[in-house]
């Protein structure tokens, strides 16, 4: 199961360290590059460029008064937030970052991160029943109806890479992209699996979890101080995850020309946050029976056409 | 040092659902129960699983329990039902239940004594089961999937008259 090179504990730490990181950091680009496409000017007081703004929003985390709800479910109320971002972060175990750099090289790495986003959901739902609130619930509610649809045909949509790389194997996914990247000839899939993901994650425009305008903040409204920070960190955990995933399955991972495997990765990764944040800040929010209707009625068949269409032609080119 | 972790996540398993069995709470059990599921998982990928581990994980904790607990929270019914249960757990409910498992673990412990089953542990990869799936077992399959079409027609139609009325009340 391990190879030489991964797993090493400087590998560890760095991923480890370097996704939190990175996460925190998204606090401050997102509402910077919002604000450029938006021809405003945004967070930008801060240290240099507005950067140090998220040392300034975690400070007043950590100084605010961690308030429990006394008809909230304490022990659950408690568990919620932590369970987003503990799944997140151990996503990031089969993450082929380069050859040789990676955490753990599992046969399974794509089921695993299948595995740990149905699990995320929890965090959500938990957090809605916990809070003890009408508004919560609503969102706990939604969450729970999004995800669960949603995840269905997010399966389905990566099958179809599955089969032209033979594998489940994160690294061997990579390396069978060699001649190509699969979002040429895995198109729909690609298209499937980018709005799944972006559902699982709950951003804009399938945020209705959270709808600030109808459910005040969703699951989080009771939320305060560090316990809505770990909410916060954990999106940005999931955005970066998802954008790795991505770039793994659809666009080569590390694979590309001059520059090392690293940094491929990296900038791949970076311009697909970055399509996430631009997708915030352009399209409206979904209403609730649209959501529904659009995953169940449009989203599914066109997965699992692809899956059949893919079959067929890998049968008629390989059998 | 596998062994080890082994009875860790079996130890927990254990607890787990002792503890789902005689909570009052059922959000609470729901959740001893979705832990036990995850223990089972790391079982699985101790003994040799790992594709059995990931489905374990996948389909019963992160999508079944899921709409357990979505039931659960619709049904919001709080400290009534918690109540309710405290009068239903009497301690003389237990015998029955408590006697048979006591068979079972008797049975345990003799085949333990015994050592009857070696271990034949060895790597599954997806590739075997879906040949073993769509082979032998392909009558199986079609019947599941009978039995799932059968349940989805039933929910469509119990949800069909609920939507007449939305319909009438007011524009969806």
């Amino acid at each position: 199961m391990m190879k030489a090179g991964i797993g090493s504990a400087a590998d560890i730490i760095g991923i480890l360290i370097s996704a939190i990181f990175v996460a925190a950091m998204l606090i401050w680009v997102e509402r910077r590059l919002l604000a450029v496409w938006q021809d405003r000017l945004g967070p930008n007081r801060v240290g240099p460029f507005g950067l140090l703004q998220v040392v300034a929003d975690m400070i007043k985390m950590f100084f605010k008064e961690d308030w429990i709800p006394p008809f909230a479910d304490k022990p659950v109320f408690v568990l919620a937030p932590t369970i987003v971002f503990i799944t997140m972060l151990t996503g990031f175990a089969v993450i082929p970052f380069a050859p040789g750099v990676g955490i753990i090289d599992f046969n399974f790495g794509l089921l695993y991160f299948l595995a740990l986003t149905s699990l995320s959901v929890y965090s959500v739902v938990l957090a809605g029943y916990a809070s003890n609130n009408k508004y919560s619930l609503l969102g706990g509610l939604r969450a729970a109806a999004q995800t669960v649809s949603y995840e269905v045909f997010m399966g389905i949509s990566i099958m179809g890479v599955v089969m032209l790389a033979g594998t489940f194997n994160l690294r061997e996914i990579v390396e069978a992209q060699r001649d190509g990247w699969f979002i040429i000839p895995q198109f729909v899939g690609f298209i499937v699996f980018l709005v799944a993901v972006i559902a699982e994650s709950r951003r804009a425009p399938f945020d209705l979890p959270e709808a600030e305008q109808e459910l005040i903040g969703g699951f989080h409204t009771e939320y305060s101080g560090m316990k809505f920070g770990m909410f916060f960190v954990g999106e940005y955990l999931g955005v970066t995850l998802s954008s790795a995933m991505i770039v793994t399955l659809f666009f080569g991972g590390w694979l590309g020309p001059w520059l090392p495997p690293l940094v491929w990765f990296c900038l791949k990764t970076a311009v697909c946050i970055m399509f996430f944040i631009l997708l915030r800040g352009s399209l409206p929010r979904l209403r609730y029976d649209q959501l529904m209707a659009y995953g169940w009625k449009v989203m599914l068949p066109v997965a699992l056409l692809n899956l059949l269409v893919t079959g067929a032609v890998a049968l008629t080119l390989h059998g | 040092m596998e062994l080890i972790l082994f009875y860790i996540s079996s130890a927990v398993a254990v607890f787990a659902t002792v503890m789902m069995i005689s909570g009052l709470n059922a959000v609470h059990s729901l959740l001893y129960l979705i832990l036990s599921l995850l223990a089972i998982g790391i079982l699985f990928f101790l003994l040799g699983a790992h594709f059995a581990a990931v489905l374990e994980v996948i389909i019963y904790a992160g999508a079944i329990m899921v709409i357990f607990v979505f039931v659960i929270m619709m049904l919001n019914q709080g400290q009534k039902t918690v109540d309710q249960e405290r009068v239903w757990l009497t301690p003389g409910l237990w015998i029955g239940p408590s006697l048979l498992a006591l068979v079972l673990l008797g049975e345990v412990l003799v085949v333990i004594a015994v050592g009857g089953t070696a271990e034949t542990g060895q790597l599954v990869n997806s590739k075997q089961v879906g040949v073993a799936l769509y082979g032998p077992y392909l009558l199986a399959v079609e019947l599941a999937s009978m039995l799932l079409l059968a349940g989805l027609v039933g929910a469509y139609h119990l949800g069909k008259p609920m939507i007449k009325k939305t319909r009438q009340g007011r524009d969806l």
